[in-house]
């Protein structure tokens, strides 16, 4: 009796052996643990650097205040501020709104609506996957050659709208990549409609497939304005400011435009490099002041991404459905 | 209007002639000045010493402590691509990895529910500055976490820099093996469920070695962008403007990047040869020509697993 019933037991435990634990992928479960902990070790990075940041910062606003931003650069961590930075990234803004938004659109429709696919066409196409892909400090060169030292007439040698310039050439091929994707995405029903009323080629692109390609390309323009606003390395080589910068009174806007310039991501760079000595009044550090700047860049830059990353999945989504 | 928009197309082929003109322009200026100036070296003790033209040999350091100090003549080109190879190495062992398996979580578990909110969140990893890294590794990455960790003299150098690269260019990494991961198709994946096999038998046998080809053009523009990453470089590599050649990885040292940087933002105050801000240019066209060849690389690899499907 006994013994069956331990036979049977057995078996039993056997047969659910087989259809249970057996089943259980133990490597399986490993692998894909494993890929779960590469992705939250890449977020865990981002965490730690926010908190990092942002845990040094908030004695900066908080015993500063507004001043950190309005603030000139120098060497008193008691007074420095952020304002020509802000300054100096807000013009590099409107030159990549004002020159890469209408060039790279341009380009764009022209390569996807006109272009015939010749050779010409094709040799465009990785000529602009080639400058995607150039180290941005290169492009500080060109800036350093041909804006600053070439066109200096007109820049004023090592001035914003050197960097300006040079920051929407960098640019540039993000705008217009962006813009040949989202026009790529617009049936071709749309544009066939219009012409088949009579309109010319131009009048369809302008009236249908703009329209409808639009939140694609803001959202690549905004990309593109952000990448731009944390760009530092081409800021270096054409000669941004890192120390002292006093901004002479009764100034004109061209000599201000011609003039020594900074920039939020050169702010950082410079302060970053400063010695770490504790100002008598407020007791905050250069390296406090640093990450109060990096967040104040951090906001603009996350912003334009967050809201560009939006901007798409709210319209992916609304198109599927 | 047609006219108007074509020009703006030809925009693109101008900017890549100005490039290529400066950079081998200038580097040209470079060279011949290397084979053809004179070089004064103001001894320690006073004593001038006139150099003969260095010529070509200039470019490699023979003596016996090597190393690129423009303000001196001395232009070791191995060093600073020691360097920039050794930081891209170590960038690349952690952004490989990382952003590999972050992108096979991200195409093959996560339900499209967590797949919506997590990939936004490494979009924004992507997005942040890399001036922000620079600092990242200079006060907390370099002092807290590899100087403890691997015993290193310093809280600046290679390593530190390597790995701060790497957490730059992982989300890169994940996005574009992502976006290769889901272009297999799902009948290839049903297939393989349909003859028994499992879901990890099933990414490791068929869906990662059908998007292998996207999966190394990954690799290869993550190393393009960790050569050409400038800001982390420039902050955490623990060498200003000048280092001597070194192959660990522990020690302070150099990128080509970061000697171009600190030779412009020292560019005011650089004494001794006239060609060292040249040399700044030299470095530029090195570095066009080794991204250049290796973003090429990557289209042409692209460009057959395109084919594919």
């Amino acid at each position: 009796m006994a013994v069956t019933m331990n036979t049977r037991a057995s078996t039993q435990a056997a047969v659910r052996g087989g259809l249970v634990s057996g089943k259980r992928d133990v490597k399986g479960i490993l692998f894909a643990s494993a890929t779960l902990a590469c992705l939250l070790l890449a977020l865990l990075m981002l965490v730690l650097l926010m908190w990092e940041v942002v845990s040094q910062a908030i004695p900066v606003f908080d015993r500063r205040g507004f001043s950190f931003l309005t603030g000139e650069l120098g060497s008193n961590p008691d007074e420095v501020g952020v304002s020509q930075g802000l300054w100096g990234s807000l013009i590099i803004a409107v030159f990549v709104i004002g020159l890469s938004f209408p060039i790279g659109i341009a380009a764009g429709v022209y390569l996807e609506e006109y272009a015939k696919p010749t050779r010409f066409t094709r040799f465009i196409q990785l000529n602009i996957r080639n400058l995607a892909g150039i180290p941005s400090v290169v492009y500080g060169i060109l800036g350093l050659v041909v804006f600053v030292q070439g066109i200096k007439f007109f820049t004023g040698g090592r001035s914003i709208i050197a960097a300006g310039i040079t920051l929407a050439i960098l640019v540039l091929p993000i705008i217009i990549i962006t813009t040949t994707e989202a026009i790529r995405a617009v049936p071709a029903g749309l544009r066939e409609a219009g012409m088949g009323v009579g309109a010319t080629r131009w009048e369809s692109t302008r009236d249908h497939v703009l329209p409808y390609a639009a939140p694609g390309i803001l959202t690549g323009t905004m990309l593109a304005i952000a990448r731009a606003l944390g760009e530092a390395a081409p800021l270096i080589l054409i000669g941004a400011i890192t120390g002292a910068l006093r901004s002479a009174p009764g100034q004109g806007l061209v000599d201000k435009l011609q003039g020594k310039f900074t920039a939020m991501p050169i702010v950082i760079y410079g302060w970053s490099n400063e010695v770490n000595k504790p100002g008598k009044e407020t007791g905050l550090t250069f390296t406090d002041l640093t990450s109060a700047a990096i967040v104040v860049l951090l906001v603009m830059v996350l912003l334009l991404n967050v809201a560009a990353i939006l901007l798409r999945n709210r319209f992916e989504k609304g198109r599927q459905g | 209007m047609r006219a108007l928009l074509f020009v703006a197309a030809t925009v693109s082929i101008l900017i890549s002639v100005l490039i290529v003109w400066t950079l081998f322009s200038e580097a040209w200026t470079f060279i011949s000045g290397l084979m053809n100036d004179a070089t004064i070296t103001v001894k320690r003790d006073g004593t001038r010493e006139v150099e003969l033209p260095q010529g070509l040999g200039g470019l490699v350091d023979d003596g016996a402590r090597p190393g690129w100090y423009p303000r001196d003549g001395r232009f070791d080109l191995p060093t600073i691509v020691l360097g920039t190879l050794i930081v891209s190495g170590i960038s690349i062992v952690v952004a490989a990895p990382l952003g590999l398996g972050a992108a096979i979580f991200l195409s093959e578990y996560a339900r499209p529910g967590l797949r919506r909110w997590l990939k936004p969140i490494l979009e924004v990893l992507a997005g942040v500055p890399s001036v922000v890294f620079g600092f990242f590794a200079l006060r907390f990455l370099g002092p807290d976490v590899i100087q403890p960790l691997f015993d290193t003299r310093t809280p600046t150098g290679l390593l530190v820099t390597g790995v701060a690269i790497g957490i730059l260019v992982t989300p890169l990494m994940a996005s574009i093996s992502e976006d290769s991961l889901r272009s297999v198709p799902s009948a290839l994946r049903e297939a393989s469920y349909g003859i028994g096999a499992r879901k990890s038998t099933t990414v490791a046998k068929i869906v990662i070695p059908a998007a292998v080809s996207g999966i190394i053009a990954a690799l290869i523009v993550s190393v393009s962008r960790a050569i050409g990453e400038t800001m982390v470089a420039a902050l955490a590599s623990g060498a200003l403007g000048q280092a001597p050649r070194t192959v660990h990885p522990t020690d302070t040292g150099l990128t080509m990047t970061a000697a171009m940087a600190q030779l412009a933002s020292g560019s005011d105050q650089v004494v001794g040869s006239g060609l060292a801000f040249q040399s700044l240019f030299f470095v530029g066209a090195v570095l066009f020509v080794m991204t250049m060849i290796l973003n090429l690389f990557a289209a042409r690899v692209v460009e057959r697993f395109r084919n594919k499907y």
